[in-house]
């Protein structure tokens, strides 16, 4: 609750709204017990007064009453009203959405086309025609106003249901007995209240002006009692002659309507996961850098980066996702770098370009130089040119790296023309050749395929030939294959191989498989907690790993031809970024650890094949 | 020897592009009749690549999907009509994503308390007994029953789908890939968890996969999937060591294993399955494709000893 406080107060024009809709919510609350005349007290003397006369501070309307004591009458009517109004349409939208979106097929369809045809007529319409049917009187223009806005919840509420529908924890419910109906409220209506909330939050205002519409009209509150819709009806006749009894009416309804909206938007800002998490704010083109000076360079090598340190700043935490880690890629060469989740292999690739989203990502210290050119700072222009044509990425999911919008063959072209000024018929037939080459059948034909019409293992051939487009120095591959079924990660292993014999590529290979590495890789570095524990060829490192968690790592893995067996295990968890223990960060994990492995800083030792412990298994 | 579970031609044919009224504009058997036998005790292991309907064939089974066709009989009682609740009471279930498979706004108590109530009408003193002795069981700390999902990570919430599930107090748990999202230093903990859970309660297992060395590790039988159809079963130590399918043959030999060279994956894809081909459904993939193969589709028979193959011409030793 104070998390949604602060974050709608972060919104400034919404702290503005809840303020003044407080205050005129607290002034309706308690009109009855100010000293106000009483608001239906004709006196038709004194018509039309000015405002600031003598006894009335708003002045009078046609029939001498009090504007002032008739205005927070009204207000007090019409917000009720609107806010009745909503929450009827709220309920019982949400809950026609909710059956829709539950139990789907045949009930969808002919509920949410009867909404439709209530939503094809225009909404004064339907309500004119609601109280022409009803007769006149406040309670039946909030019925109307509620009917006409029902589809709106419905349809908005439908939507999420049917997202949730599908979800797991609905399927285990049904398996723990639970009914339908006890389903939707225990399991579906707490995950759909925020969209209720927000929903209702945005269309109050709405409803309020709806109901003074219809009050304008005569066919809502009427004479004496008074709302903000039948005084601005009343006051229509004597707008020139007493401007002053239309205008007090109307700012009311100007700064009920403005407030209630200016809150509604924060509240939905507050509620809206999606805007919480801060998925909507764009990040910069590049990563920030907060970088004391550049390390010197500790070798050769086409990519080199040294002590490479990225954090995530979210809030007052840090991340240390990256912490101090040097790799070097030689021309030609592939350079397996593993790790499980969250050990920061995915960020170190992301960095090495300026990928890495800011905010929350920042790049702190160290180094990235491609051919002796440091990379962390670098103007955008520059990051820009080489992204792609020099070192280029292949990602996990090619479904939601390729845009879903165009054909393959122009994403291609695109990518190629990006960097090259060809014609686009050139483009194309480097299109189709790259199509070739990654061994895409009838290559021609599946360029003007778009992306859903391609099986995985196909959409990552793709993502391959993109990466190839401008026919960079460098891949830099994020578990291109992990999404993929076992004989497809053959085939696309198998072409990586071929492709980086060919054209003398070289390769970041990043990935969570021993099997892999073990068939692509020349060289591998072990990641976990941030650092680098472990680097060497690979058949070294394979055969006779030296840090206790790579030994470990490789005996959890099962491996084919093993037998039914009990498996080995590391008990507890990796460690958090946020809280990494001094020292080295395995060590509450570790059989061998002793005291002096929590003290201190523990050096990467060794030369080419390295080891960050103290107490390696056997000679390193 | 007890059958814990057995299907008989359990198939499921989806219609694809439902109209209002009439039929739909299409069909697709996600599942061609399927017979099963699983003993009591026995851990199953199906495996299969992404679309070759073992997900389906699971849902079936504890009656999350109806089964267009066949039956299902759980030690020897038939269950027909798809009512989770009546399945819920023999037949568990343990999802393949363990965050998602846990309502994001209820208490990990709620959740664990749901099945206790509903299927053994379970309150008070005694529900409270029953979820401690769960916890403990799958290895948890009591003070989580406060918390949210979100507050876990994956192999704990994990044990948390794994206490909910046996909670119900289950013959048979199906295990929906409950290690594929799991990094492997976890994964290990996870198969060792349910492997003490099996013989401490007595529970027969279908264990269903995409990695076969978890597979492998787990399983005393194996049936293989693929595009819809078991296309062979045999004994675990036998299914990979000597594949009589080619397509079985082509998984093993596609894992990745340190030392084995890169290469000799064939290319192909499963077939169009709104438009599947009229013989065996490899054939297109098969290196032993035969014009009888494009012609026929084979029937799951004996190869040798208690190992079966759907294939004309299966590998020979």
């Amino acid at each position: 609750m104070t998390v949604f406080l602060r974050l709608l107060f972060r919104n400034k024009l919404a702290g503005f709204g809840a303020v003044v809709l407080g205050i005129i919510v607290v002034l309706a609350v308690l009109t009855p017990v100010l000293p106000l005349p009483a608001p239906n007290e004709t006196n038709t003397a004194s018509r039309f007064l000015r405002p600031l006369s003598e006894g009335h501070l708003l002045g009078t309307d046609h029939l001498g009453r009090d504007l002032l004591s008739r205005l927070m009458w009204g207000t007090r009517l019409s917000l009720a009203v609107g806010f009745a109004a909503a929450l009827a349409a709220g309920l019982v939208g949400a809950a026609i959405g909710v059956m829709a979106g539950y139990f789907g097929g045949r009930t969808d369809n002919v509920t949410m086309r009867g909404v439709d045809m209530l939503m094809a007529f225009p909404y004064i319409l339907v309500a004119l025609a609601i109280v022409a049917v009803l007769g006149p009187g406040l309670l039946n223009a909030l019925i109307a106003v509620a009917v006409v806005n029902i589809p709106f919840f419905a349809r908005n509420i439908r939507g999420v249901t049917v997202g949730i529908a599908h979800r797991e924890f609905i399927d285990a419910a049904r398996l723990a007995g639970m009914g339908h109906a006890r389903i939707i409220l225990t399991e579906v209506v707490p995950n759909i209240v925020p969209v209720v909330v927000i929903a209702m939050s945005t269309t109050i205002g709405w409803m309020i002006l709806e109901t003074a519409g219809l009050s304008f009209l005569g066919l809502g509150s009427q004479p004496p009692q008074a709302d903000l819709g039948s005084m601005l009806g009343e006051a229509r006749s004597a707008l020139i002659t007493a401007p002053h009894t239309s205008i007090v009416p109307g700012v009311m309804i100007l700064l009920i309507v403005m407030s209630v909206n200016l809150l509604g938007d924060g509240i939905r800002d507050a509620l809206d996961p999606r805007l919480r998490s801060g998925a909507l704010a764009r990040p910069m083109a590049t990563t920030r850098v907060e970088r004391g000076h550049a390390p010197a360079p500790k070798g050769e090598g086409l990519l080199r980066i040294d002590d490479l340190e990225t954090q995530f700043h979210v809030g007052a935490r840090v991340y240390k996702a990256v912490n101090k880690v040097s790799l070097d890629l030689q021309p030609g060469e592939c350079l397996g770098l593993i790790g499980e989740s969250g050990s920061g292999k995915s960020v170190t690739a992301l960095s090495v370009m300026g990928l890495v989203a800011s905010p929350p990502g920042v790049i702190t210290g160290g180094a990235v130089r491609l051919e002796g050119q440091d990379l962390i700072g670098a103007p955008y222009d520059l990051l820009r040119s080489l992204r792609g044509r020099k070192v280029a990425y292949i990602f996990q999911d090619p479904l939601s790296t390729l845009h879903p919008l165009y054909r393959i063959g122009d994403q291609l072209i695109e990518a190629i023309r990006v960097h090259e000024p060809v014609s686009r018929a050139q483009a194309h037939r480097r299109a189709v050749k790259l199509l070739e080459d990654v061994r895409i059948p009838n290559a021609a034909a599946r360029a003007r395929a778009y992306p859903h019409e391609l099986s995985g293992g196909m959409r990552q051939r793709v993502g391959i030939a993109m990466a190839l487009a401008n026919d960079p120095d460098i891949i830099i591959a994020d578990e291109p294959t992990t999404a993929l079924d076992v004989t497809v990660q053959a085939q696309i292993l198998a072409l990586l191989s071929d492709l980086r014999r060919d054209r003398g590529l070289a390769i970041l290979f990043i990935t969570h498989d021993f099997g892999v590495v073990g068939q692509l890789c020349d060289r591998v570095a072990v990641m976990y907690g941030g650092r680098i524990v472990e680097t060497g060829p690979t058949a070294a490192v394979l055969a006779a790993p030296a840090h206790p968690y790579t030994r470990r790592l490789i005996a959890c893995v099962p491996e084919l031809g093993g037998g039914q067996r009990i498996l080995a295990a590391i008990p507890g968890l990796p460690p958090a970024v946020d809280d990494l223990p001094a020292g080295c960060a395995f060590a509450p994990r570790c059989d061998k650890a002793q005291e002096a492995c929590s003290k201190g800083e523990i050096d990467l030792t060794g030369d080419g094949r390295q080891v960050r412990c103290l107490f390696p298994e056997g000679a390193v | 020897m007890t059958l814990a579970l057995k299907t008989t031609d359990l198939a499921k044919t989806f219609d694809i592009g439902k109209r209002l009224i009439g039929p739909p504009r299409a069909q697709v058997r996600a599942v061609h009749p399927v017979s099963l036998e699983v003993r009591q005790g026995e851990t199953l292991g199906i495996v299969g690549e992404s679309g070759c309907g073992k997900s389906t064939l699971a849902r079936m089974l504890v009656g999350l999907t109806p089964a267009t066709s066949g039956t299902i009989e759980i030690e020897g009682r038939a269950l027909d009509r798809a009512d989770p609740a009546a399945f819920g009471r023999l037949i568990q279930y343990v999802f393949q994503d363990p965050v998602s498979s846990l309502n994001p706004r209820k208490t990990i108590r709620q959740i664990m308390e749901a099945p206790l109530r509903q299927l053994h009408a379970m309150k008070g003193r005694a529900l409270e007994a029953r979820i401690a002795e769960l916890f403990d069981a799958v290895n948890l700390r009591p003070e989580f029953l406060n918390r949210y999902p979100h507050e876990f990570s994956g192999g704990q919430a994990q044990r948390i789908g794994i206490a909910r599930a046996l909670a119900a107090s289950p013959r048979i748990l199906i295990l929906d890939e409950p290690v594929s999202a799991l990094d492997v230093s976890v994964q290990a903990q996870v198969l060792n968890l349910l492997a003490e859970l099996k013989a401490e309660f007595n529970l027969t297992y279908l264990f269903i996969s995409h990695d076969l060395a978890v597979v492998e590790a787990v399983s005393d039988r194996i049936a293989v999937l693929y595009f819809g159809s078991v296309v062979e079963t045999g004994p675990a130590e036998k299914v990979f060591a000597a594949p009589r399918h080619p397509y079985t043959k082509l998984l093993a030999d596609s894992a990745p294993v340190v030392g084995r060279p890169l290469g000799g994956a064939q290319s192909g894809e499963l077939p169009d399955p709104l438009n599947p081909p009229a013989g065996c459904a490899f054939a297109g993939r098969c290196p032993r494709a035969s014009d009888l193969c494009h012609r026929d589709i084979p029937r799951l028979r004996v190869v040798e000893g208690d190992q079966f193959a759907a294939c004309h011409h299966p590998v020979p030793h």
